[in-house]
């Protein structure tokens, strides 16, 4: 299976950093043990894995540091002491506004996405490159075929009929990856994200292989709460359920064992979607004679809709999300708490930013790092009670067509939807959004459940688990939950 | 012939460091080696936390050898290696 397959030694990179900032935060001597981090993780005279040389190693450390540290590399000034800003961090009132930033130093200089003849081609008699050629762009020079960039439009159409498979499309996989055309390089070849057009889908994270764009943490400032005494309360997604080895009881307490003082299953609010999204489903489409309705709940999916498809609006549910009702029943009972929720993905932090009820978001690959600074062996942990339960149909928002099912479940039979799930968004799938919106019908179904990660939400960009084992894990968790009907009354 | 007996580390900080991507070696290793070699998820090993050497989780045990930042391929390669291959 390819999907959320990490890049191991960037992942493992980056959840080492965050493994030596918890720790570092959460011993007495903070701000120098940060500015440490680079020198321990590559100490004199240690092997140089990646780089030209110890100190670049060193110097792009210092930089991914800064992104666990919550800020912007690129904001950050090169003279600024990892020390001072392990201080800033600390001192800071509110997370940064977008979720993604660039590290450019460690930015590989990928050639420009183009067409390219390699050195196997034979210069052929047949010559199919130049006859599929629509713009004139590709000619047979000197025995060998010639592109003219200023003619080829990077169509691909001579690398698909050569014979010899000799011409090929180089990528820019974070260019490549993002369904939005928000990442590209500049005229001086420096990788930038347009926030302006970006979804926050974390698409790019996982496709740049040399670890360059990064998710900027909120750990720090989580756990200054947590340091304080406040009360910090937990709200995880039920993607959850399937990233560690333990059961879900165990994790809870788990959770509770380092700091926090109560966990909800964010399943909960996902009772709530289910139900209001169902009688939605029902007024607007077998009432109300609507083509279609798409789902809600998926993060990346609404701010595409806000940002790229507004025409679709009309078509999208009005329902919250699952967190957004979790959310709301937490700060309803206990309105002084700090609510945190657990997330499989980039792009709830956006969601979090929107919600006043949502103060942070902590990612699982962020919470693994946190076990591990602690030492905490989650399959040796207690079992702690939920003291709200929650549905299957609820817990099962967690996989690719999870949530369309969940809402047919409380549907009659003769107003069953008929489901069309996009299972990962891309270029393909915004285009079909897009018709579906201008003609203002959808021949596949009437329900459409958008999820931006193949798999969904345990094929996220920030999971720890691998895709196959996860779902067999969370197909147990859902296995043993009460049907839906017994739930919601 | 003894079989090689493999461990495949499942303790929290193996898992959240990448072993959590080596639990295909748990059906891989049978049908690649049949009966000759044992292969199982273990609890922690206990090697984390051997002076806090976590960043070279995960951890396999080959046997008696400890494969340090374990891979797919490089688990693969020691058992041949015991085997003979």
């Amino acid at each position: 299976m390819s999907i959320n397959t990490p890049n191991k030694q960037t992942s493992h990179l980056k959840r080492e950093i965050l493994v030596r900032l918890i720790r570092a935060y959460l011993g007495d001597n903070f701000e120098e043990d940060v500015r440490l981090i680079p020198f321990e993780m590559r100490p004199k005279g240690s092997e140089v894995p990646f780089r030209c040389c110890i100190h670049k190693e060193r110097a792009i450390l210092r930089d991914r540091v800064i992104a666990g540290l919550g800020f912007d590399i690129e904001e950050a000034q090169d003279s600024e002491l990892l020390s001072d800003l392990a201080a800033k961090a600390v001192k800071r009132e509110q997370p940064e506004e977008h979720p993604l930033t660039l590290l450019q130093t460690a930015c590989n200089e990928c050639v420009p996405a183009r067409i390219h003849v390699t050195d196997l081609c034979q210069g052929c008699v047949a010559r199919p490159c130049e006859s599929a050629c629509r713009f004139g762009a590709i000619k047979v020079v000197d025995g060998k075929s010639r592109i003219d960039h200023e003619k080829c439009k990077n169509c691909g159409m001579c690398a698909q009929v050569c014979p010899f498979q000799a011409i090929t499309k180089i990528i820019v996989p974070c260019e490549n990856a993002c369904p939005v055309g928000a990442i590209a390089k500049d005229e001086d070849g420096l990788t930038k994200i347009d926030h302006e057009k970006c979804i926050s889908c974390g698409k790019c994270v996982s496709a740049c292989p040399f670890g360059a764009v990064h998710k900027k943490s909120q750990v720090i400032d989580i756990i200054k709460h947590i340091k304080a005494g406040e009360k910090v309360i937990a709200m995880v997604a039920p993607s959850i359920m399937a990233q560690l080895p333990c059961t879900p009881k165990q994790l809870k307490q788990a959770i509770l064992q380092i700091g926090f003082s109560d966990v909800i299953e964010v399943a909960v609010g996902a009772d709530v979607t289910t139900k209001k999204e169902s009688d939605e489903f029902k007024e607007r489409v077998i009432e109300g004679g609507a083509p279609f309705m798409t789902t809600s709940c998926c993060a990346a999916y609404n701010e595409l809709v806000e940002k790229h498809i507004p025409e679709i609006k009309p078509y999208r549910s009005s329902t919250g999300t699952p967190a957004y009702y979790t959310a709301e029943i937490v700060k309803k009972e206990q309105p002084e708490a700090i609510t945190v929720f657990f997330s499989p993905c980039v792009a709830k932090r956006r969601e979090a930013m929107q919600n006043p009820n949502i103060d942070y978001v902590l990612n699982f690959e962020e919470l693994g790092a946190w076990f591990v600074a602690l030492h905490v062996q989650v399959a040796e942990c207690d079992e702690a009670e939920y003291s709200q339960d929650s549905s299957a149909q609820a817990r099962n928002f967690a996989i690719t067509g999870g949530v369309a099912a969940a809402v047919n479940s409380l549907l009659d039979e003769n107003e069953k939807a008929n489901a069309y799930v996009i299972n990962g968004l891309d270029k393909a799938g915004i285009r079909d959004l897009k018709k579906f919106a201008k003609n203002g019908k959808c021949e596949l179904g009437n329900l459409i459940e958008v999820m931006a990660c193949p798999g969904g939400c345990i094929g996220g960009s920030s999971t720890i688990n691998s895709y196959k084992q996860a779902a067999k894990q969370l197909d147990a968790y859902v296995k043993s939950s009460p049907d839906i009907k017994e739930i919601v009354k | 012939m003894a079989k090689v007996n493999v461990k495949v580390c499942l303790g929290t900080t193996c898992f959240v460091m990448g072993s959590a991507n080596l639990q295909e070696l748990i059906e891989l290793v049978p049908r690649k080696y049949g009966d000759q070699v044992d292969v199982a998820g273990s609890p922690c090993l206990g090697l984390c936390s051997i002076d806090w050497e976590f960043s070279k989780a995960p951890y396999v045990k080959v046997d008696d050898e400890v494969i340090k930042e374990a891979t797919v391929e490089k688990v693969l390669t020691a058992i041949d290696k015991k085997l003979g291959k």
